[in-house]
């Protein structure tokens, strides 16, 4: 037994499909859910004497990537063919790029436990997608709808160290591909993909040890547990002698192990070489700024936007733009609104609840920013209490509709007309003679209650504070 | 035997009709074919129902170059709704579900796709004996081979029984088989046509081109088919010449000036062969051309380099033919693998074998650098030499082959040997240059020999004007092979 500490070293490749409307090389749509085999043509099912024809959309698109992550752009990046034999791939090789990406170094922002950190990538790279084959009874098919959808491949350097840093990585990059509207990034529907080496050396050493690879890990939590099973299953070979041996692994979730698939031995060699069939793509200067200056913003870029153009606190700005999506409806509901940090506060806190509750995307809620915005405004301007307001929310955020008109059909509207609010102060005090006189004995603590009687009293319509304020004029006389 | 232009002025006085035209051939497929060998297939019904289509089409006052005239196409090139097999078992069965471009182009012009022309299994191979099918006999002598692998097109237009066909060359597979066969081959610069549709074997070597009776036709074919396609990334968007209206009326010679690669007339060059081309040489400086001789110093790479490319190429390009999703497939597989391994050990021929093992291993890691990355370099050493040999003349002239037609089987055991007759056509290929070969005279035997004139890149013009003055001043080029259709008869009517 060795009595050794360990230090795990862990790195990415990430698997991203990209927002195309046709495949990489055909004029397929790349729509998902359709009938088997009928997104499919003669050149993504690989007949022969097709051609492959570059999707532009998907080069723009991978650059775009490339540039929201600080990469640097290959002016001039090549495809090759990677051969191995699998019914999944038509035509036996696929179309990737070998010797020349498109995009070269940059790394994705994380936040770990000593701050911000940055986890450098080597490469992003363009590829197709293969098909998928599925298992009958008696039999295999091979669904090809998929077939030469783009594919970009994120490989980070083998840069972390725990698998909360790889989750971290992983929400970042998703994050940002958000961001840049590139992909969906749906790990569990798969269009984003993620295969994880990891391998230990002693702490102190600076030399890699003999990797794993990782996979079937089809959300954030099967990587974070597959790794953590992984490196202790690491740790304790190396504790008790043994070797690590080059191999890959898949994830079993439910026996919460990794297991072996095959060893290095049984690697294929790919036999890369230059793809005759296209041409090197190359990029202008000109065209990369081009591409540049239409450069959607980063999550770092919206935070620091966030916390100064609309008075938020850093930590505010921080959750509103960790999801696209949440950044964006806060920002519609928070444009014309005076009270930004109110429209914050709805929803950081209601909107998120909700939404983790009924498992629904805020791009689809019922509420729309301009009702939230018109909600607050109604709170501000103190013609709905609190109260009504959360009410009012659930109920825009069921059904939808204009929170001015529901407070109106319904007699919501907050009561502030000190005549009207009179009579139910005397009632109260009335009704409640001993709270009174504790009031007047010097018991503050009674006007609370009286004033909770009031509320009672209007079926919550009366404006609290003025409530409060008659009944203290009254019990002072 | 009428040329492709001839038959256009008899069908445009109205002398005669496409479906006379069609019937004509067919009959000669008829009488020579089951001695020749040249057609795999031919859909008699669906050809006469497109020469019905140009001739109602001509009468409603529609013309063109090609409108009613027949073309068979080598069995490589997709055409919607035929067989597609490459000659080989693996594609039997396959129907191709698309045009290729190529073909289309011939489509739009209103020519009539007359058959499926036979081939070395999917265009690897230099005599059309390494089809699955068929051994296709030489029109000049049935003892020889019409070359390879577009040997079934050469052979029917050499015996009167197709105008005009389809060929593709990757090493020398339009010109050497032209050169056999004693007709007109033209292969084009790398991306002057497009390979879409083209059954990929080396995709950065591979061009389709036409196999006529006479220059003038090559011109007319080419002008239909030229130009940029947007299926194919590596067609080039030059504009496309009027080829045909460019050739020379008389003296087309006068003031070019030829290389003659020294390189290319030295030792193996069969001695008639050598005779027939310095004649020609002479020829061409009788028509006022100026030779002067040139180097390229790589030549004795280029069979290596070619081979070594292509194969690896080849071997990726292949191994689509898995059984999966067309084609042959095994009768009994386990599993994945197993259905691989058998379907491909059945489908294949031995030289298909051969190549895609070659280029597996040149490929393969700890071999890739020193054979297909050197094999690269090399490439582009020879294109270098043919860069600074186009400084110093207009065209390149040379034999297209070593020797005339071999015998049959006699590069059987021997693939070396064959790889070697490739040596004048396969830089052309790796160079992206155009060739045109024609006929140039005949042995004692009476086989044809072939004159090749080399382009730079979209040169055609050039070497379609030379080979069409050398064409004017010669006669080789109207001699008909004994075993060609209606020798047998009296040559009346003049067809
Ligand atoms: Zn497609």
């Amino acid at each position: 037994m060795s009595a050794a500490r360990y230090e795990a070293v862990i790195g990415l490749e990430v698997h991203v499909q990209l927002k195309t409307r046709s495949k990489m090389f055909c004029g397929c749509a790349t729509s998902f859910g359709a009938e088997p085999n009928t997104n499919v043509c003669p050149v993504c099912l690989g007949y022969p004497g097709t051609m492959p024809v570059m999707n532009r959309e998907a080069i723009r698109l991978t650059v775009l990537s490339g540039l929201m992550l600080g990469c640097r752009i290959n002016p001039r990046s090549k495809f090759d063919r990677k051969s191995y034999f699998y019914p999944d791939m038509p035509k036996n090789y696929q179309i990737t790029q070998y010797d020349q990406p498109l995009c070269l170094g940059g790394g994705v922002e994380i936040e770990g436990a000593s701050g911000l950190a940055t986890v450098p990538l080597t490469r992003i790279h363009l590829e197709e997608d293969v098909a998928k084959n599925m298992h009958f009874a008696t039999c295999s098919g091979v669904d090809f709808n998929r077939a030469g959808s783009p594919l970009m491949e994120i490989v980070s350097e083998p840069a972390m160290h725990t698998p909360e840093q790889a989750v971290a990585y992983l929400q970042g990059l998703k994050q940002t591909l958000m961001y840049a509207g590139v992909s969906d990034c749906n790990l569990e529907e798969g269009n984003m993909r993620c295969d994880v080496n990891v391998s230990l050396r002693p702490v102190g050493a600076t030399a890699l040890g003999t990797k794993a690879e990782l996979k079937n890990l089809n959300s954030f939590k099967s990587v974070l547990l597959a790794l953590r099973a992984e490196i202790g299953r690491q740790e304790q070979l190396l504790r008790e002698g043994g070797r690590v041996v080059q191999e890959t692994r898949r994830w079993d979730v439910e026996a919460g192990a990794t297991f072996l698939m095959r060893t290095k031995e049984d690697a294929h060699d790919y036999r890369y070489f230059p793809e005759p069939d296209l041409m090197p793509v190359v990029l202008s200067e000109q065209q990369i700024a081009e591409w540049a200056r239409g450069l959607p913003e980063t999550p770092r870029q919206r935070r620091a936007r966030f916390a100064s153009e609309y008075s938020l606190p850093e930590y505010d700005a921080r959750v509103l733009a960790a999801d696209k999506a949440v950044g964006d409806y806060f920002e519609a509901a928070a444009r014309g609104s005076k009270a930004p940090k109110i429209v914050s506060n709805w929803v950081m806190t209601e909107m998120l609840r909700r939404l983790g509750e009924t498992g629904q995307e805020i791009a689809a809620v019922q509420i729309t920013p301009a009702a939230l915005a018109e909600l607050v405004e109604l709170t501000e301007a103190g013609a709905i209490n609190s109260n009504t307001a959360r009410e009012l929310f659930g109920e825009l955020f069921a059904n939808g509709g204009s929170p001015r008109a529901l407070v109106e059909a319904r007699g919501l509207a907050q009561v502030s007309d000190s005549g009207a609010l009179q009579a139910l102060v005397d009632q109260a005090i009335r009704e409640n003679a001993k709270s009174a006189e504790d009031f007047r004995g010097g018991k503050a603590v009674a006007l609370k209650f009286l004033t909770g009687q009031v509320m009672r009293l209007s079926r919550g319509k009366a404006n609290p504070q003025l409530a409060a304020q008659l009944l203290e004029e009254r019990l002072k006389k | 035997m009428l040329t492709a232009h001839e038959l256009q002025d008899r069908l445009v006085r109205g002398d005669c009709s496409s479906v006379e035209i069609v019937q004509e051939l067919l009959a000669a497929i008829q009488e020579v074919d089951g001695t020749i060998r040249g057609y795999l297939s031919v859909d008699a019904e669906a050809a006469l129902a497109q020469a019905r289509a140009a001739d109602a089409a001509r009468a409603t006052g529609r013309g063109g170059p090609l409108l009613g005239i027949p073309v068979a196409i080598k069995d490589v090139l997709n055409v919607a709704g035929q067989p597609c097999g490459c000659a080989s078992k693996m594609l039997r069965g396959y129907v191709a579900p698309y045009d290729a471009t190529a073909v289309a182009a011939l489509r739009a012009a209103g020519a009539v796709l007359l058959g499926r022309t036979n081939m070395d299994e999917f265009a690897m191979g230099s005599t059309t004996e390494n089809s699955a099918f068929q051994v296709t006999r030489n029109p000049w002598s049935l003892e020889h081979v019409p070359g390879g692998s577009s040997g079934g097109s050469a052979a029917v237009v050499a015996a009167g029984e197709a105008v005009a066909a389809l060929g593709s060359d990757t090493g020398g597979s339009i010109r050497q088989p032209a050169g056999f066969c004693g007709c007109v081959g033209l292969k084009p610069s790398y991306g002057r046509v497009s390979r879409y549709g083209l059954t990929a074997f080396a995709s950065s070597l591979d061009q389709i081109g036409p196999m006529t009776r006479d220059v003038r036709d090559a011109a007319r074919l080419l002008g239909v088919m030229a130009g940029h396609d947007p299926h194919d990334s590596t067609s080039l968007p030059a504009p496309v010449e009027d080829y045909e209206a460019g050739l020379p009326v008389s003296g087309g010679l006068r003031g070019m000036r030829l290389g003659m690669p020294r390189e290319y007339f030295g030792g193996g060059l069969d001695t008639e062969v050598e005779a027939a081309v310095s004649a020609a040489v002479e020829e061409c400086r009788r028509q006022g051309a100026e030779v002067v001789e040139i180097s390229l110093p790589h030549t004795r790479y280029a069979i290596a380099t070619y081979y070594i490319v292509a194969c690896a190429e080849a071997s990726a390009n292949l191994s689509r033919f898995d059984g999966v999703r067309y084609g042959h497939r095994t009768a009994v597989a386990g599993d994945a693998t197993e259905l691989y391994l058998r379907s491909r050990a059945e489908g294949f021929g031995a030289e298909v074998k051969r190549r895609i093992l070659l280029g597996t291993y040149v490929l393969s890691s700890g071999y890739h650098d020193a054979y297909y990355l050197r094999a690269q370099k090399v490439r582009t050493l020879i294109r270098r030499d043919f860069d600074a040999a186009f400084e110093r003349c207009a065209a390149i002239v040379c034999p297209v082959a070593p020797t005339a037609a071999y015998r049959l089987g006699a590069t059987g055991g021997d693939p070396l040997k064959m790889y070697l007759g490739d040596v004048f056509t396969v830089t052309a290929n790796l160079a992206g240059l155009c060739g045109l070969a024609l006929p140039c005279g005949f042995t004692a035997a009476g086989l044809p020999v072939g004159l090749q004139f080399l382009g730079p890149a979209l040169g055609e013009a050039r070497v379609l004007r030379a080979g069409r003055a050398y064409e004017q001043a010669t006669a080789w080029h109207t001699r008909r092979a004994p075993h060609a259709a209606g020798m047998a008869r009296t040559e009346a009517g003049g067809k």
